[in-house]
């Protein structure tokens, strides 16, 4: 351990809920982003999933917004190493979109994309079983654009890079393929607990 | 992405270098050398780390302090130095209120100082100084900008550069007194005699987009949210295409 000399922290209450790394940010929601922040209107939103899956579809706003009401509450953590505990997502559970594409057995991997054109790589097990969601809502509001809005996928147990703002679709694949930040050095997979900040980690 | 179904993608913009996988997974020990101050809130912060495997202009590195209770702290923070072979780095440092990180460099540290850090990291915000780079940067978000200022000058590059820099005023504008004509200061509180005040507005950005270089303008945005929203709905708004934006954002 390389301990800094006159360097205490700041006074802490030990909290489980933190991943090894990462600080609680309260109040503050941090927005990083790469790009232009796009006005997409919910009426020009559009979801789609395809790729290995028995029947590819689109859903616009009000075809998504027909799917049982889901939610997400609980801790978010981005890998520039804020955390935020007890938010609340509105939206959809990723599950009740690929039961209607149903996907093939042969699928592995999803890569998710967004209106913008960022991507991100995600092993398809990650974003099923109730562990993903398209989000509209924040805390009862809808999704700020600087955030997501008017959509945005939501995978709360990896780092928050890979919940691409402005979603636009998920593909279905049977390997692996980087997709932005991964292309940029980032981890494949970007488990929090387990500090899977870059790749080689 | 050329399977059916994909939309065609406007943010296509590539890395500007394949960055190193192995560089970025380590830590090294780096000691702190020089403390510069650059105006009454920020400082300048020199180390020498042994194996610093090069970087370029508009990359950061992760520092990580540690407690004497094993507690780490770890944060990122643009470099500020030129790429240069002398195997040290410069990062400058807002002081932020109640800051963990930025508060221990400013209160506490001292040259002899070691700390670790890994990196360089992200190869999205780099320049290799090959592209006409027009760059806009408010608070210590001209960090990474006078990287490539620097890198601009040391290597004599002949193409252009242009820097807009924002600050509240005079007495908070980092590295004041090394701006050259490719430099535009935008004072939002106060500024000096016969200077106007305020934010960056259309009028600041627009000229630059109707002298366009050839091959038009690679742009860098960097700063606070609130700053790189504004400063980006500028670029587009004067006509700069989308996925020749570069955003950092600090937060
Ligand atoms: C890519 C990138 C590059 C960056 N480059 C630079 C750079 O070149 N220069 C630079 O100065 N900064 C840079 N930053 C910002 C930097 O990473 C830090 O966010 C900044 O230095 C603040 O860190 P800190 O530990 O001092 O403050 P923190 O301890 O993180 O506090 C930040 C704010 O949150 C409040 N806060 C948060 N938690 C608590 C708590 N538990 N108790 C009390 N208050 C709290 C504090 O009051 C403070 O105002 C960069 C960020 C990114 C993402």
């Amino acid at each position: 351990m390389n301990i800094t000399r006159g360097f205490t922290g700041r006074p802490r209450v030990h909290d489980s809920g933190l991943p090894p790394g990462q600080y609680d940010a309260r109040d503050e929601w941090p927005v990083l982003s790469a790009e232009v922040t796009p006005d997409l209107a919910p009426e020009d939103w559009t979801f789609r999933i395809d790729g290995l899956v028995a029947e590819p579809r689109t859903w616009d706003w009000e075809q998504a917004h027909a799917l049982p009401a889901d939610a997400y509450e609980g801790d978010i953590h981005c890998v520039t190493g804020w955390s935020k505990f007890g938010v609340r997502f509105g939206g959809v559970s990723l599950d009740a979109f690929l039961d209607q594409v149903r996907p093939l057995p042969s699928a592995t991997h999803v890569v998710a994309y967004a209106h913008t054109g960022y991507t991100t790589n995600l092993p398809l097990a990650d974003v099923i079983g109730g562990r993903a969601w398209i989000a509209w809502e924040y805390g009862g509001e809808p999704l700020p654009a600087e955030h997501g809005g008017p959509a945005r996928l939501i995978v709360p147990h990896l780092y928050f890079w890979k919940s691409a703002k402005w979603i636009a679709g998920l593909r279905l694949l049977d390997h692996d393929e980087p997709g932005f930040w991964e292309g940029n050095g980032y981890h494949a997979r970007g488990n929090p607990w387990e500090e899977q900040r870059y790749s080689g980690d | 992405m050329t399977q059916p179904g994909t939309p065609v993608t406007r943010f296509a913009v590539p890395g500007r270098i394949g960055v190193s996988r192995q560089a970025a997974s380590v830590w090294r020990t780096a000691t702190l050398t020089e403390i510069r101050r650059e105006t009454p809130r920020v400082s300048t912060f020199r180390f020498a780390v042994p194996g610093w495997p090069g970087h370029l202009p508009g990359q950061h590195l992760m520092v990580r302090l540690t407690a004497g209770d094993g507690y780490t702290a770890q944060r990122h923070y643009s470099i500020a130095s030129a790429p240069d072979d002398s195997g040290h780095v410069e990062l400058t440092l807002d002081h932020v209120r109640d800051g963990e990180v930025s508060g221990w460099f400013h209160t506490v540290a001292r040259p002899g100082d070691r700390i670790e850090m890994r990196g360089p990291l992200s190869g999205f915000f780099a320049w290799p100084g090959d592209r006409p780079a027009l760059l806009l940067g408010a608070g210590s978000g001209v960090v990474p900008l006078m990287s490539m200022v620097r890198h601009h000058r040391a290597r004599n590059l002949t193409l252009p550069l242009r820097l807009l820099v924002s600050a509240r005023g005079p007495e908070d504008l980092i590295y004041a007194d090394e701006y050259g004509p490719e430099t535009t200061p935008v004072f939002t509180r106060t500024a000096p005699e016969g200077t106007a005040v305020g934010r960056m507005t259309a009028a600041h950005v627009a000229p630059l987009l109707v002298e366009q270089p050839p091959g038009g303008w690679e742009a860098y945005v960097c700063g606070s949210n609130s700053f790189a929203e504004h400063a980006s709905r500028l670029l587009v708004a004067a006509g700069q295409p989308v996925e020749r934006i570069r955003i950092e954002r600090f937060g």
